[in-house]
């Protein structure tokens, strides 16, 4: 119960503090606006192909949305020191990061709505497999958490998270299968598409949309799934050995 | 016989280096229960990295730990339901109002909504930040901000509190004040590292010292003991309200048991192994022509077994304090 006050706090005072000031707001909704407004425009093949573009847009939404929060939550407050008061906490690591990280999640979720409430308008979303489709964005939001929470942990200067993000960040948009499919690439890029987590994710994205997803979904969860507890799991050990050091 | 309750902190053989800097070496001691230990060093002595070790902030090298019986040695985090940290800056968020910062701290330890608001309040009436408690922290004044971190440290009412020189960078009056509110906690039960530079403030607060330099420790005492061997000096200092040729010679002629120096023009030191008597010596300057204005007893101090022990000069510890911005 003790834990549960101080996680709800934790959480709650990063809503307050960071989500939902304007900045991040304006970042984490416009942004995939924008992100969807221009793919959907210049995609030219006409309306049946927003949903051949949702699946791409709505991976990168949340993927933007969430890898930058961590810069902020977790390493700007370490560098003004505010991290050591949660480090002196009675609370486990694992509890404190997931509280650290779940806000991220969340705000990631909300993220993935934004380009779907706005393909709603435009086509008919009908034919589309909820019960994927949202454990998908859910996995997706994890996984990306966890991967902004690595980097946040990794660097100790707020802007060489977000540059070491981009690092990860952009050529994930090439290589993940979102806009143009993994059979596309070279042979030797191949591999690395599926070293990446958002492949995994945006298979289960198409899939849900307008089908032909490569892997099964089970297969495609439990991988996201994996990627998840590993990269969440190093992300400690570096808090561990790093900042406990 | 000591049981473990007796024994608040126990530390043996804590070592921990950064990169050439060796910042604490072979740290050996025992805190007990109820105490105030006093950590006295220059800057860059150890302290903080020595608090950091204790509070599971940073990992040693070497050395074993234990807080309040619980091994923290490897696992650094094991004992922080039982302490309470006032670090050596503020790390609290400059976004919330002190209010708002006090009830997050308390929420850390899993305190209900209403136990939390009432404790905030109550601690900022005792810190006198009441009327400052809807504002922003970031707007906060040194002294408030360093009270705050104080309240915030012992929000949860720990058993044992660490506090990182938690007078320095702040008026005289602030100084005073924390220092009462720290000795009221003293008084209360509560057991309390304290770290500082502030040889007078160690005097006046600590149970016992440590003395640290280059992280060794050179001296662990009671603050009685320590100054035992100085109080068995004598001085005494004679200011003149008029000026005399110098006396000296004739006066350790006369007094072959008092030794006799003339640090500044004006003014005579007298240094005897027994207690100096004030009529005789007075009574033979004014019948030589001088006019004695002041005589003064002069008290030994923490600062002289500070210099002795280590032979750092006073001057210099206080350099450092003004460098750090510190007064009291
Ligand atoms: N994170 C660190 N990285 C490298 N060196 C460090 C680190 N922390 C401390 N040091 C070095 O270790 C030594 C001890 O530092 P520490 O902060 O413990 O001193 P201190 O006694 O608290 O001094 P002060 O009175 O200035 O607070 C110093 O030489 C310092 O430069
Ligand atoms: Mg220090």
């Amino acid at each position: 119960m003790k834990h549960w006050i101080a996680f709800w706090n934790i959480l709650t005072k990063d809503f307050r503090t960071y989500y939902l000031k304007p900045p991040n707001i304006s970042w984490g909704l416009i942004f995939p606006l924008a992100w969807t407004g221009m793919f959907f425009i210049r995609s030219g093949r006409g309306m049946e192909s927003i949903s051949s573009i949702l699946p791409g847009v709505t991976a990168l939404s949340i993927l933007f949305g969430t890898t930058s929060l961590l810069a902020v939550t977790v390493t700007f407050e370490k560098k003004n020191r505010s991290f050591e008061r949660l480090l002196l906490a009675p609370i486990p690591l694992e509890l404190l990061m997931l509280a650290k990280t779940s806000g991220a999640i969340l705000f990631g979720v909300v993220n993935a709505f934004v380009p779907v409430l706005m393909a709603a308008f435009l086509v008919d979303l009908g034919h589309v497999n909820w019960l994927v489709f949202i454990p998908a964005v859910v996995l997706i939001s994890v996984a990306s958490t966890f991967l902004g929470l690595f980097i946040a942990v990794a660097v100790s200067e707020v802007f060489e998270a977000q540059t070491f993000s981009n690092f990860f960040r952009f050529p994930m948009i090439f290589l993940c299968g979102l806009f143009f499919p993994i059979s596309a690439l070279p042979v030797f890029l191949k591999p690395l598409a599926y070293a990446l987590p958002l492949t995994y994710g945006a298979d289960m994205l198409h899939g849900a949309i307008h089908g032909g997803n490569i892997m099964s979904v089970p297969l495609n969860l439990a991988i996201l799934a994996a990627f998840c507890a590993g990269l969440f799991m190093v992300s400690l050990r570096n808090i561990r050995r790093r900042w406990i050091a | 016989m000591k049981t473990e309750n007796d024994i608040a902190i126990k530390v043996q053989g804590l070592a921990k280096r950064f990169g050439d800097v060796q910042a604490v070496t072979a740290v050996d001691f025992e805190v007990n229960t109820g105490e105030l230990f006093g950590f006295l060093g220059p800057n860059g002595a150890g302290k903080t990295t020595t608090i950091n070790m204790l509070t599971g902030l940073a990992r040693p090298d070497a050395g074993t730990i234990h807080i309040g019986g619980i091994d923290c040695t490897r696992r650094p985090r094991a004992a922080q339901h039982l302490i309470g940290v006032v670090p050596d800056e503020s790390n609290l968020y400059p976004e919330l109002s002190g209010f708002d910062n006090l009830g997050f701290c308390a929420a850390l330890y899993g305190m209900g909504k209403a136990e939390r608001q009432a404790r905030a309040k109550e601690l900022l009436e005792a810190f006198d930040l009441t009327k400052a408690a809807g504002r922003r922290f970031g707007g906060y004044s040194k002294g408030m901000k360093r009270r705050l971190t104080i309240a915030a440290g012992i929000i949860h009412r720990p058993r044992i509190l660490f506090l990182d020189e938690p007078t320095t960078g702040i008026d005289v009056a602030s100084a005073r004040q924390l220092r009462q509110l720290i000795g009221d906690l003293h008084k209360n039960g509560t057991t309390i590292f304290l770290t500082t530079h502030y040889i007078e403030e160690a005097e006046r607060l600590c149970d016992r010292i440590a003395f640290i330099m280059s992280g060794r420790i050179v001296r662990i005492d009671t603050v009685a003991n320590l100054v035992q061997p100085i109080r068995e000096k004598h001085v005494m200092q004679i200011t003149f309200a008029n000026g005399v040729n110098d006396l000296s010679d004739r006066l350790a002629e006369e007094f072959p048991g008092l030794n006799f120096t003339s640090p500044e023009p004006g003014l005579i030191q007298v240094e005897a192994d027994a207690p100096i008597r004030v009529g005789p010596l007075v009574r033979f300057l004014e019948d030589r022509g001088a006019e004695v204005a002041e005589a003064r007893r002069i008290r030994p101090s923490l600062e002289d077994v500070f210099v002795r022990i280590t032979g750092v000069g006073a001057d210099v510890m206080r350099k450092e304090k003004e460098k750090s911005g510190g007064n009291q």
